[in-house]
Formats: C-alpha cells, sequence, structure tokens
C-alpha cells in the first residue's frame, strides 16, 4: 500500500467515525462536536503556518475575526444571505492575512509573534472602536431566519452538525493533500532548515507568505461557519484568548500532523467543559497544559503517536 | 477649567504612569537584555505585587503607613522568589529558548492569573495610601492687574501621587548604581555580553539567570506596590501593564535600559494626554499599531543602534 492511499485511508477513516459518532453520542455531545469541527478547521488553518512552516503567530484571532466579521456585518448591515456573506467573510480573512503577513514577514522569530500580538490587538480594538456597527464586547445574533444555505435551515441541530462535518471534511482532505504536495513539502523544509531551502532556490518569503496566506484565510472560513451556524458574532472572538486557543489545540494535538488540530481541540474543549463545572477559573487549565507540553511534550500526542507507534502518521 | 490647567493636570497624571511604567517596562527590559527571552507573565508579576500588597495592608490594622512599608519591602521579595522558582522549575528545562518560553510563560500567565481569580476573588479591592493630603496647585494669568498666581477649582494632585514619582526616580538611580558601580551588576553585564565567555571564567550563569528573572518581576511588583493605593488590586489588572511595557520596551530598542526610560516617559505622558483628548481606545489602536510599525521597519527600537 502506498503512503498517499493510506493517508487518504487514513483521513477518510476519521470522516466516516465522525459521522458515525453522530448516530450514537447525545444531542448535547453532538452540538459540542458541531462547534469542535469548526474550531478545528481554524486548528488546521493555525497547524498549517506553525506546525509545517515554523512560524508561531500569536495574532491569528485577527484572521478568525475577520472572516465572522466580514460574513456577520454583510448580513447586518448589506442584507446579504448566506452564500455570498460566506464569500465576503472568505475574501476579507485573505486580504486581511495578505496585509498582515506581507509586514509581519519583514520580522522574524520573537519579534514576528510580537507584531502579529499586536496587529491582533490592534484589530480587536478597532472592533470595539467601531461599535456602532459591530456592538463591540455585546456582540450581535444572526437572525434565525438568515442563517439558511441553499434552503437547508442550518440553525437546526443535525443540519448544522452535518453542514460543520462537510465544511471539517473539506478542509480536512485540502490540507492531507496540500501537506503531500510539492508545496507542503518546500514548507516543511523551510521550518527544518531555511537556509538550506533558500539555498537550494526556493523563494522562501514567498512560500511564507502563501502559508500565511492559506492559514489566514482557513482561519477567517472558520469564523464565518461559526457565526453562521451559531448564530453569533462577537469581539470576544478576537481577544488574545481566541489567538492563545489554537496554538494551545495544536500543541496539545501535535503540531505538523493533519490530525493533531482535531485531536487537541476535542481533548481542550471537553477538559474545559469539565473544569468550568467545578471553577470559574477553567483558564488556569489551559495555562498549566501549555507549561507541561512544552516541558515535556513539543510534539503533542500526535507526536508522541507518531513517535511510539505510527512512524507513517501523516 | 481651561485648556491651560487641564493639560497640566492631564501631564501630571501621564507622570504618574511614565514613573510606575519605567519600573515595570525596565524590570522586562534587563530580562530581555541579559537573559534574551520575552517574558509575557511580567504583567501577572505587577498583578501579583498589588494583590499581596492588599493582603499585606489589610492584615496589619494600625496605622496604614506601616502596612504599607511592610508590603512595599515584603512583595516585591515573594514575587521575586515566586519568579526564581518559575525560572528554576520551567524556564531553565528549556534551555531559554525564545519561542518555547513565550508559549510557557504564556501558560505561566494563566497559571497565575486564575490562581488568584481562585484565592482572591474576582473583585477591586483598594488599598489605603500611607497618606493623602490633598495640595491645590498654582496656575498663572496674564489679567488686568498683570501677571497672577489663581488657584482655579480641581487643579490639585495629592501628596502621595508626587511621592510616587519621587520613588521611582529613587529606584531607578539605586537600580543604575547598583548595575553600573557594583561587582554584582558587572557580573550581569558580562552575562549581557556573552554568557559563554561569562560560563567560562566561572560565573555561574543559572544563578545569574534566576537573578534577573526575580529582579525584574521584583520592579513589576514595586511598581504595582506604588501604584495600587490610586488604582485598586485586581485579578485581571497585569494586561495594560503588559501591553505598556512591551511597548516601550520595543521603542527604546530591546534590551536597552537607558532608552526604555525615554520611551516610558514618553509613552507614559502622551497616553495620559491622548486618552484626555482621545478615547482610551484609540490611544491604545495608535500605541500597539507604533510597536507593530516599529519592529517591522526599525527593529532597533526607536532610539537603538542598529544591529552589526
Amino acid at each position: 500500500m502506498s503512503g498517499t492511499t493510506r493517508n487518504l485511508i487514513l483521513h477518510l477513516f476519521v470522516l466516516a467515525m465522525l459521522t458515525a459518532l453522530y448516530f450514537i453520542v447525545s444531542e448535547y455531545h453532538s452540538g459540542n462536536l458541531a462547534r469542535i469541527m469548526v474550531m478545528a478547521v481554524y486548528a488546521m488553518g493555525y497547524n498549517l503556518l506553525f506546525g509545517y512552516t515554523g512560524l508561531l503567530s500569536l495574532g491569528h484571532a485577527l484572521f478568525f475575526a475577520s472572516g465572522m466579521y466580514g460574513f456577520g456585518l454583510a448580513m447586518e448591515h448589506l442584507g446579504a444571505s448566506a452564500a455570498p456573506a460566506m464569500l465576503i467573510g472568505l475574501i476579507s480573512a485573505l486580504i486581511v492575512s495578505a496585509v498582515i503577513g506581507f509586514l509581519a514577514l519583514r520580522t522574524s522569530g520573537v519579534a514576528f509573534m510580537i507584531v502579529t500580538l499586536m496587529f491582533a490587538q490592534a484589530g480587536y480594538l478597532t472592533i470595539l472602536l467601531a461599535g456602532t456597527y459591530t456592538r463591540g464586547d455585546e456582540g450581535f445574533v444572526i437572525k434565525q431566519a438568515d442563517r439558511v444555505l441553499g434552503g437547508i435551515d442550518l440553525s437546526q441541530s443535525d443540519n448544522r452538525y452535518f453542514a460543520a462535518l462537510i465544511l471539517f471534511g473539506i478542509c480536512f482532505l485540502f490540507i492531507g493533500w496540500l501537506v503531500q504536495t510539492r508545496f507542503g513539502k518546500t514548507l516543511v523544509a523551510i521550518r527544518e532548515n531555511p537556509e538550506r531551502a533558500r539555498m537550494l532556490g526556493y523563494d522562501i518569503q514567498r512560500h511564507k507568505l502563501l502559508a500565511i496566506i492559506i492559514s489566514g484565510t482557513l482561519s477567517g472560513v472558520a469564523g464565518a461557519a461559526y457565526a453562521l451556524l451559531f448564530g453569533y458574532a462577537g469581539a470576544t472572538f478576537a481577544m488574545v484568548e481566541y489567538s492563545i486557543y489554537p496554538l494551545l489545540w495544536v500543541l496539545l494535538g501535535g503540531a505538523g500532523t493533519t490530525i493533531g488540530p482535531l485531536i487537541g481541540t476535542i481533548f481542550m474543549t471537553y477538559l474545559i467543559n469539565i473544569t468550568s463545572e467545578f471553577t470559574s477559573a477553567y483558564m488556569l487549565v489551559a495555562g498549566l497544559i501549555l507549561i507541561l507540553l512544552t516541558l515535556f511534550a513539543p510534539h503533542g500526542l500526535a507526536g508522541v503517536l507518531r513517535k511510539k507507534l505510527l512512524p507513517w502518521l501523516p | 477649567m481651561d485648556f491651560g490647567p487641564y493639560l497640566f493636570i492631564a501631564s501630571l497624571e501621564g507622570a504618574i504612569t511614565a514613573a510606575v511604567l519605567a519600573l515595570t517596562a525596565v524590570g522586562l527590559s534587563i530580562v530581555f537584555g541579559i537573559m534574551r527571552v520575552v517574558n509575557v507573565a511580567h504583567g501577572e508579576f505587577f498583578m501579583l505585587g498589588a494583590v499581596i500588597a492588599w493582603w499585606i495592608t489589610s492584615m496589619v490594622s494600625s496605622h496604614p503607613a506601616l502596612g504599607f512599608v511592610a508590603a512595599l519591602i515584603i512583595a516585591p521579595i515573594v514575587v521575586g522568589v515566586l519568579a526564581m522558582v518559575c525560572d528554576y522549575l520551567v524556564l531553565r528545562r528549556i534551555n531559554y529558548d525564545p519561542e518555547r518560553t513565550i508559549v510557557a510563560t504564556i501558560g505561566l500567565l494563566y497559571v497565575l492569573q486564575q490562581t488568584t481569580l481562585m484565592t482572591f476573588g474576582p473583585e477591586a479591592r483598594p488599598v489605603e495610601p500611607p497618606f493623602n493630603t490633598r495640595i491645590a496647585l498654582p496656575w498663572f494669568e496674564f489679567g488686568e492687574n498683570g501677571f497672577a498666581l489663581t488657584w482655579p477649582w480641581g487643579l490639585s494632585t495629592t501628596t502621595y501621587k508626587l511621592a510616587v514619582i519621587g520613588a521611582a526616580v529613587f529606584i531607578l538611580l539605586v537600580l543604575w548604581v547598583i548595575m553600573s558601580r557594583t561587582r554584582m551588576g558587572l557580573i550581569m553585564r558580562a552575562t549581557q555580553l556573552d554568557s559563554e565567555m561569562a560560563q567560562a571564567h566561572g560565573i555561574p550563569v543559572n544563578k545569574v539567570y534566576a537573578l534577573i528573572f526575580g529582579l525584574g518581576a521584583g520592579l513589576a511588583a514595586l511598581g504595582a506596590v506604588l501604584v495600587v493605593p490610586i488604582q485598586q488590586a485586581h485579578y485581571l489588572m497585569g494586561g495594560d501593564p503588559l501591553l505598556l511595557s512591551f511597548i516601550v520596551v520595543i521603542i527604546g530598542g530591546l534590551g536597552s535600559v537607558a532608552g526604555t526610560i525615554v520611551a516610558a516617559i514618553l509613552i507614559g505622558m502622551s497616553n495620559g494626554i491622548i486618552s484626555v483628548f482621545f478615547t482610551p481606545t484609540l490611544a491604545k489602536i495608535i500605541a500597539t499599531l507604533l510597536v507593530a510599525f516599529v519592529l517591522v521597519f526599525r527593529p532597533q527600537g526607536l532610539f537603538g543602534k542598529p544591529e552589526r
């Protein structure tokens, strides 16, 4: 069995599992899973940049929020229907990530992290400043009647689950394919040894910029999908926490693996759900896990799995 | 009030922000300068300083000044020791790798902040200043009788606020003497220049790092104890000092203590003044964008020299 077929089978198996889960678990958990799948798209977008290209951004909430607000504002103020609004969300995330990428890539290492953090913070504050349109922290609800795509009412929980599954499936297979291509392999080469990749004649800056744009656009799609499926857009999604979450999910699940983001998002979401039943200080768990991961398992769960059991894991 | 007195009051408030900010940012700056790591949990050490100050002053029930003096001595030491423990448990084990340190200190930020939420609670708690006499400030005017001093209503400050500025200047001077005139300062500067060479000459670099990390956190805590009678202690109060310190350290040139102080005065004063005339949100947007663009186009900082 060739590597490509094996990877395809693995990816399809994960999708089949997620489909089957819908019929097994209770409605509460399927609601959770729909949310997790949308957030896993966000995490996969983040993983392409952090896990595969080796660029640690602390400002991805800006891209998530660009998609969310591109979608939400187009519906709220331009009266667009769901499909064109999704497209507007996607395009706004694409433009924002291209501009930020162009500027931030002039720096590297720690400076890159701080620059992305600062731009995201400026974006969050701008959403607050434009409170007349964005309703600031309070956010706005997208009317149930508008949350219809191709005649299907996405506010219904079963439709929502499968919409999230389809979106997740497309992005999951896309990433699985992308990292096998020449482009994906070049990104890994840049992560491992930028000088050598440059010497071999690759245009590093162009590859990094493309990685940021794809990563940011996927994050934006996740943001727009979140607003569509759960009917809410708010400035909290642009806060620093939402830049930290994907980092946490990817680190926990395993950076640079295709299934890592999904694993990390599932674990982290349930962990936070369980702790928030006991205490309002649930971010304590997130903090502890971040420290423990950096100390003991910098390659995450899928990384451990790859090292111990399945060396072929994509 | 007229524009003149109004601006005067705004600059005075700005000077207090600048004084506290200088202490906090210098703490962040020496950690970056000597250890080459960015401590994202710096704001939480600031917050802990304020919270511990509240705790100590509420335990000492006699004269408020007594509790405050105790807080001024104990809080920075407790926070400094805690930071050294964090350095020993976490940072040393990842070899001060710059990127992993940032991730680890983000984790540390949440651990400190959320532990405070669980123990101290979500309320903002006030600390009584040790002395607090209101002083009316004069303003000059050119009236019919020529030059005259008036005391416009509302133009006043307190002795405590002036003392904060004085204390910050004093602490920074002490720090400067330590860094430039003592053996300990010499060791620190040697470690900054070339840690491997310093190690080869028998300097215990690991101990110096722990000490520096503790000193940086202690300075943040000291700034917090000074400002807490004006600002109240709250578990989320670390966010703004962190952001402002970042801004100051980057604009002043990463790792340059003198640049940091100049930038703290600049940013503290202008932050106070801009917030009075525009909305604070707009002031923050301008400041964060400024940092991003300085890093993109002038990474050595506005006052720094380009690296060789």
